[in-house]
């Protein structure tokens, strides 16, 4: 991931592709990212906007989201969020 | 973890379930063993279904359908049912010859998450011929575009050697052409057909170094587009591959007989004893099992690795491997720098004979 990730456009609604899936498993320890012969570990943060990529939402009201449910400066996760989203479309774990 | 004399208990991540050692190709790179098992000795279906529900309660989260063909197998989508019913994803992995258009729409129904392709050359002459089946190209072309119409992720598994090396880049092509969102460029891995067909497979050293370069700049150019992952050449490496995670930690094997292995050329070690799935659980075979826990955590291990400080890295590198060419299973896999017999891995590699391959047949 890096810190100067391409912008995404707002109204964007980022969305697991078919074949990739947020699962909570609790043997595994939490959450994880399920993908083409990869498991990767989720933290609560990255689950947490993962979850909300769901095809409906758009970029814009993920941020607003988690900006009001963390309490946290907009400016910041949309940042956060923007380099996430990023490293995932690039590893072809996500449809932006 | 170890060290106290207790064995650390890991959980496992990965099933690599191989349904039938039937194949209608011959691939010469084969990693199955040399005996294969026949088909009035494979799992039935419930049992398969049973080591799923139990694998999924052990915390395995993919199942790979793999084989053989997996094709081969006339319940393959009764089979896929239960890995999905039982809370697992499912990646099948495929010749694509034994896969009909009819069974992977059912496979596409039934909660199918993923399929990986081998294709053997980017040439149709030379892939069939490496195949040792003609048609087989044109087949593995026909089911990647299904595969892709049904907006299932595609792979593209591409085992490079002597004979297709140079062609790497075509084949990352013929990949992005196919609709693949993934690619696997594995060399040739040195167990069961490929072992005996080593002189004939081995690329030379400036071939390796040349592919290294194309895998690079090919995942600069492509970056975003196609996710593409290596598989590193053994026999010129510097430090040994951390094998399957390193032994008893993340995955398992349940061979076409069902055997558990802790690695699918496991069963080329003869002190390892094997514990199967018709007479014990999973769970108590992952946890109790002697092969199982012959070389999990590190007490196991002797010089340079023990007191190294890469062995919880690479675990000592592969068994197998260090079985195969030292005769000691517990030896350092000699593809380390480390290793006493390390100069050995050079002469090896330098063996090359370009006779006929020794096809896999049953």
């Amino acid at each position: 991931m890096n810190d100067t990730a391409a912008p995404i456009p707002a109204d964007s609604r980022p969305r697991l592709p078919r074949g990739v899936r947020l699962v909570h498993n609790e043997a595994q320890g939490g959450w994880v990212l399920l993908a083409p012969e990869r498991v990767f570990k989720a933290d609560s943060i990255a689950a947490e906007i993962v979850k909300r990529c769901t095809g409906e939402a758009t970029l814009e009201a993920i941020v607003d989201d988690l900006a009001k449910s963390f309490n946290a400066p907009r400016e910041r996760i949309l940042t956060d969020v923007t380099a996430m989203l990023r490293g995932l479309a690039d590893k072809k774990l996500l449809e932006l | 973890m170890a060290g106290n004399g207790e064995t650390p208990l890991y959980t496992p991540l990965g099933l690599l379930a191989e349904l039938t050692h039937r194949c209608p190709l011959g691939c010469p790179y084969c990693s199955n063993p040399l005996a294969l098992d026949p088909r009035d000795n494979e799992l039935d279906t419930a049992t398969w279904a049973r080591v799923f529900s139990e694998a999924a309660a052990l915390g395995v989260l993919q199942v790979h359908l793999s084989g053989g063909e997996p094709g081969a197998r006339r319940d393959l989508v009764d089979i896929t049912a239960a890995a999905h019913k039982a809370g697992l994803y499912t990646n099948l992995i495929t010749s694509a010859v034994g896969i009909t258009a009819d069974t992977l729409d059912k496979l596409a129904d039934v909660g199918l998450d993923h399929v990986q392709i081998s294709i053997q050359d980017n040439e149709p002459a030379s892939a069939d011929h490496i195949a040792g089946y003609r048609g087989a190209f044109a087949r593995k072309q026909a089911l990647a575009a299904q595969v892709v119409g049904l907006k299932i992720p595609l792979t593209v598994n591409v085992v490079v050697h002597r004979a297709n090396i140079d062609r790497i880049e075509k084949m990352v092509s013929l990949a992005l052409s196919l609709g693949a969102s993934r690619v696997e460029i594995a060399h040739v891995q040195y167990y069961g057909w490929a072992l005996r067909n080593r002189a004939m497979l081995m690329p030379t050293a400036d071939q390796v170094e040349r592919a290294a370069k194309s895998v690079d700049a090919l995942r600069q150019r492509h970056h975003g587009e196609i996710v593409i992952d290596a598989v590193v050449p053994d026999y010129y490496a510097r430090l040994p591959k951390p094998c399957v995670g390193g032994w008893g930690r993340r995955s398992l094997n349940v061979t076409p007989a069902g055997k558990v292995l802790p690695c699918h050329a496991a069963e080329s070690i003869p002190e390892l004893e094997f514990w199967s799935i018709r007479e014990h659980s999973l769970a108590d075979i992952w946890k109790n099992s002697p092969a199982f826990n012959a070389f999990r955590g590190t007490d196991w291990m002797a010089e340079p690795c023990r007191s190294c400080s890469r062995r919880n890295i690479d675990f000592g590198g592969c068994r197998c491997q260090a079985f195969a060419l030292t005769g000691d299973a517990r030896a350092t896999d000699p593809v380390c720098h480390l290793a006493p017999g390390h100069d050995s891995v050079a002469i090896l590699a330098a063996a090359r004979e370009d006779a006929p391959y020794a096809y896999r047949h049953m």
